[in-house]
This record gives structure tokens, sequence and C-alpha cells, in this order.
């Protein structure tokens, strides 16, 4: 590895619900800095912002006050086309409910990132490289999402979220509803996936699961702790 | 193109949902083109039927008496009639245009073995070329016994110049066939045969006076000058006679027409703001649905636009797709419905031939309603993809 760069920087991080019932503060003055190539493990109880930190990371939301730069861009002062755009070229996204598209098939599930940023479709070797590398069996490719198992849909998943080459992986929860068997063979996927220099930071409460990964980053109610 | 797929799968995703929203703009759509097609046929139907009369002002007995009978009882219809010194007083006013007193009945008509009613209309010899013209044979010469028949009598039963028809005990020669005239305002001769005004008041002795007089007038600028002297000799002290000019009568017979294609056009755009409404709540359902699928996409990288425009493309999909299918009803339905027309308006005459189905007017009816069809739909589509659009991507991944 060359000389560690920050990929992902929050410097007193606040995110704040407003609810009627009053604020809720999901992070509190975060600090964290994640190094390009790191595999991160945030563990928590429920509601301890665990989610929060994982969206915000994802450019799916922006913080109430402080500074969140993803990949040296300041995210508070993007739009909301430049976020959906950061998130395309530059995270992908591995879901505990696999979130693939029903209407779309295995091959078109994984191109899809790549037809929104290239706008072009059209299977080519790298979707296949992929899927051989997530491990799908050819005679899957054309089968639609409910005709897989959770095991096969989450491998699909990956290979997705890898289509665009990010350099950044969000996994939240990944293997949470595969049984430990599959679940395994996701976490072996992802490690390889990090030793090929992938910086992933993924959302778990199984410390078994988090294991997997070279830091672990606890929060409670907010916090690091 | 993906979003293109991507909306006619979720189509047919649902298919009984987006067959029903389409059956709306198809009943939209069918509509207006049908309604406006029949519309335009029944118009260019009417403009051929209708004889340019030209300049005629015609008076008719005021059969509306007032105290006893009622307007339009068939009493006072059948005794009213223009008596001969009214026919002078008309020609009085007429300041030097042709009159031509005009004396109708029905009676039974033989020809060969075949019989039937026909009109016989009694005109002074000297005055049937002035209103007729003729498509074969002589006109009548003063005193003679013969007849001229009309054009689609004529073609009915066979009838030539030369040959011979009996109306009711009278046997006589046919010296001539009338030429085509249509609905007039004036004299309708095409059902009718004409003889002259002596040899009817023989046939006909309990007949008296006459039926209508007309005043051809050949300049257009005299016409109300005329009208008016009419009126004023003729209803200064009672209303004895009513005086309409063919022109006029024309003008209304085309409002009425037009306020029908109107009104029938009126008809189909309800219907298709109805499948506006239907088209918009199946949107709304569909992205409601689909929350969840819509966070995914904008979590992997889907523009707040390209969601939009995956659902108006739904929205033009079911536009298209039910405008196709409504333009093909209408087209053959306008057909139908012009047969129907011509069938109906043209019975007995020979206008058929002439009336079009396909006329320009009526393919840019059912384009136009296709097109109006495409553009309702889509902007039915506008809110729901908007609101889709505009959701953020973690409220819609909530679901």
């Amino acid at each position: 590895m060359n000389e560690p760069e920050t990929i992902i920087r929050f410097v007193d991080v606040s995110k704040i619900y407003p609810l009627p019932a009053g604020d809720v503060v999901a992070l509190d003055h975060v600090d964290l800095e994640i190094e390009a190539g790191e595999f991160v493990a945030v563990m928590g109880p429920s509601g301890s912002g665990k989610s929060t930190l994982l969206n915000l990371i994802g450019c799916l939301d922006t913080p109430s006050s402080g500074t969140l730069s993803i990949k040296g861009k300041d995210i508070g002062t993007l739009s909301d086309d430049d976020l959906t755009r950061l998130r395309r070229d530059h995270i992908g996204f591995i879901f505990q409910q696999f979130n693939l598209i029903p209407l779309l098939d295995v091959i078109e599930n994984v191109e899809f990132p790549r037809v929104l940023k290239e706008r072009r479709s059209g299977c080519d070797e790298a979707c296949l490289e992929l899927l051989d590398a997530v491990g799908l069996e050819p005679e899957l490719h054309t089968h639609r999402p409910a005709e897989l198992s959770g095991g096969q849909q989450q491998r699909v998943a990956i290979a997705r979220a890898l289509i665009n080459e990010p350099e950044i992986l969000l996994a939240d929860e990944p293997t949470g509803n595969l049984d430990t068997k599959t679940g395994e063979g996701i976490m072996d996927l992802l490690t390889q996936m990090n030793r090929r220099g992938k910086t992933i930071i993924m959302v778990t409460h199984d410390t078994n699961i988090a294991a997997y990964a070279h830091r672990r980053v606890h929060l409670v109610d907010g916090r690091i702790a | 193109m993906i979003f293109f797929s991507f909306a006619t799968r979720n189509l047919r995703r649902h298919m009984v949902r987006s067959f029903l929203a389409t059956l709306g703009i198809v009943i939209g759509v069918f509509a207006i083109a049908s309604l406006g097609v029949m519309g335009n046929s029944i118009n260019l139907l009417a403009a051929g039927l209708i004889a340019d009369v030209g300049d005629t002002v015609v008076i008719t007995p005021h059969t509306a008496l007032g105290g006893e009978g009622f307007v339009g009882d068939p009493r006072t219809m059948v005794a009213a009639t223009i008596s001969e010194a009214d026919v002078d007083r008309i020609e009085r006013a007429a300041g030097g245009n042709p009159v031509v007193a005009v004396v109708e009945e029905a009676a039974d008509l033989r020809v060969g073995n075949e019989g039937g009613y026909a009109q016989v209309i009694g005109l002074a010899t000297d005055d049937i070329p002035d209103l007729l013209d003729l498509s074969e044979g002589n006109y009548l010469r003063p005193g003679s016994p013969a007849a001229l028949v009309g054009s689609v009598l004529a073609e009915e039963y066979g009838i030539r110049a030369g040959s011979r028809i009996a109306l009711g005990d009278e046997e006589m020669r046919v010296a001539g066939v009338l030429e085509e005239r249509g609905f007039a305002f004036d004299i309708n001769p095409d059902y009718a045969v004409v003889i002259e005004r002596d040899r009817f008041r023989e046939q006909f002795p309990e007949k008296k006076g006459y039926d209508y007089v007309v005043i051809t007038v050949a300049d257009p600028d005299e016409m109300e000058g005329v009208k008016a002297a009419v009126e004023n000799l003729m209803n200064r002290r009672d209303e004895t006679v009513d005086v309409t000019d063919s022109r006029e009568s024309l003008n209304q017979v085309n409002e009425i027409y037009d306020a029908m294609g109107r009104f029938l056009l009126g008809i189909g755009a309800v219907s298709l703001v109805i499948a506006a409404v239907s088209i918009l709540n199946v949107m709304i359902i569909s992205v409601t649905e689909r929350r969840h699928e819509i966070g995914v996409m904008r979590s992997i990288g889907a523009l707040r636009g390209e969601v939009m425009r995956m659902f108006l493309y739904e929205a033009l999909v079911l536009g298209i797709a039910g405008s196709l299918i409504g333009g093909a009803l209408s087209f053959v339905g306008g057909y139908v419905i012009s047969l129907a027309a011509i069938a109906v308006f043209t019975a007995g005459t020979t206008f058929a031939e002439g009336a079009t189905v396909f006329d320009p007017l009526s393919v840019a009816y059912i384009l136009g309603a296709m097109l109006f069809g495409v553009v309702t739909s889509v902007a039915a589509g506008v809110y729901p993809a908007w609101q889709a659009a505009q959701m953020t991507p973690i409220e819609a991944l909530r679901g």
C-alpha cells in the first residue's frame, strides 16, 4: 500500500432529526477519519446512530452541523444531483435486505448503476467477471431476484455495488438476513474486495462478523465510545 | 432507454391495472375522434344534400293562427294557402324579380307494374326553366299534358324521357328528367313529378290557391328590400304569410350542425378528463407502491430527473397505447357511423356516392384526438412523477 489517504473525514458532525415530540440527536459531535483501504466495522446497539453514520457516508443524507468530507468534498455543500453522482461513481451500497430491483434480472441489476453512469447497457466482460467473482452460477444470470436464495441475492447485490468500481463499499448488516454459513461466504467476499483495495464500512451488531474488519468503531447514543 | 424499459415492465407487471387505465384513454380518444368524425360526416353530408339555392325568398302561408288551432295544427296547415290575389300583390312587391307560385299534392304513381306515392308539383310552364334544370328530355310546352320527373324518382322506377307513367287515373308521357337538386328551402323536385299548373288544377280540383311562392332575387343586395316589401304588403294588418330567405335558413342549419359538433366534442373532452383522473390515480398508486424501489434506485445513483422520467414514460406508454387503440377503434367506428349516417341522410338519393368517410378533416379529428390522448396522459403523470422524484432516498428506502 502507498501512503494512506483519508477518504472519509467527520469533523464535529452532528445529525439532528426534528420530530414533533422533540429533536432526536442521532449523531452527537462525531469526529472520525477513515483511510482508503480500511475495513471498518461500525457497532453499537439499536438507535446508537450506526445507520445515520452510514447514510451520511453514503451521501443519502447531509449533516445538521459540522463537516463531512468524502474524497475531499464537503457533502454539506453539494446539490442533490451532485450527491447522487458522488454516490453513483464512488460508493457501492450493500443492504441487509439486498434491495435488488425486482423488475430486472440478475445481469440487468448488476449493470444498472453503470447504465446510470455511462448511459449504455449490454452485458460485457466486466459484468460477467464480477458475477463470476461473487460466485454466481451463469445459469442464474437471467433469473429475477425473486427466483434467487438470500445468499445468491446478496452476491448479486455485491456485484452491483462493485460495477462502477467505487472506492468505498458501504454494507448495512450484510449478513443480517442470511444463515451463518452463507454469511461467512459473503464476509469472505467482502474481505477479498478489501484486499483489492476497496474501503469498506460495515454496520453490524454481530461481533463474529465484526471480527472480519480491521477496525471497530463503537457508537453509543450518537457518540463514538 | 433502461427507464423506458422499466416503465413498460412495470406496466406489464400490473397488467389489469394498466389495462384499465388505458381503457380510459381509449374511451376518451374514441369519443373525441368518432364524435368529431360523426359531426364532420354529418356536416359534409348536409353540405352535399342542401342545394345551393342561391338567393331566393320563400313565402309560405302563416300557419300560427291565434284563437283556434295551435302552431303546426295539421288542419290549419292543410287549409292555409296563398290566394291568386296574394300572388299578384307579392308580384308587385317583388319589384321585377321572377315570382313563381307553386302548388303541391301527393298522388298515386304507377310506372308499369310498380306503384307508390309521389309528390306532384304544379308550375306554370314559363316558370319551370327559371327554377329547375333538365338532365334529359325537354321542358313542358304550354298546354302540354306531359310530365317532368325528379331524378331520384326517375332512378327508382327507371323512368326516362319518353317513358309513360300514371298519376292517379291520368296516364301521361314523361317529357324530361330533372337534374338532382338536393334538399332546398324552396322547391324539392327530386322525388316529385312536375306537371303544368292547369293540368294540376284539372287533376286536383279541390285544391285552391298556392302552397308557396318563390321569388328569385337576382341582386343579393335587394334581398332585404324584397323581404321587407312583401312583409309590408302582406302582413300589415294580419300575419298572413311567413317570409324566409334561403341563405338565412341555410346559415341557421349550418349553425345547428356546428353547435352539434361542438357538443359532441365536449362530451369526448369530458371523457378524456375522466381518463386523466384514472391515470393520475394509477400513477399515484404506482409511486406509493414503489417507494422502496425508488429509494434503492436513488441510493445506487439514479438522479431525480431520471426517476421522474421513468414515471413520465409510464404515463406516455399508457397514453400511446390508449391512443393507438382508441384511434384504431374510432377509425373503424367513424367509418361505421358515417356509413350509417350516409344511409339515413341520403336514403333514396344518389348523394351517398359523393359522401366520403375518409375526409381529411375526419382523419385530422382522429389524429388530433390521439395527440390529445397522449398529452392528457402525460400531463396526468406529471404530478405523480414529480412526487416520486421529490422523495429523499432515505424516506423512500424506509418504504
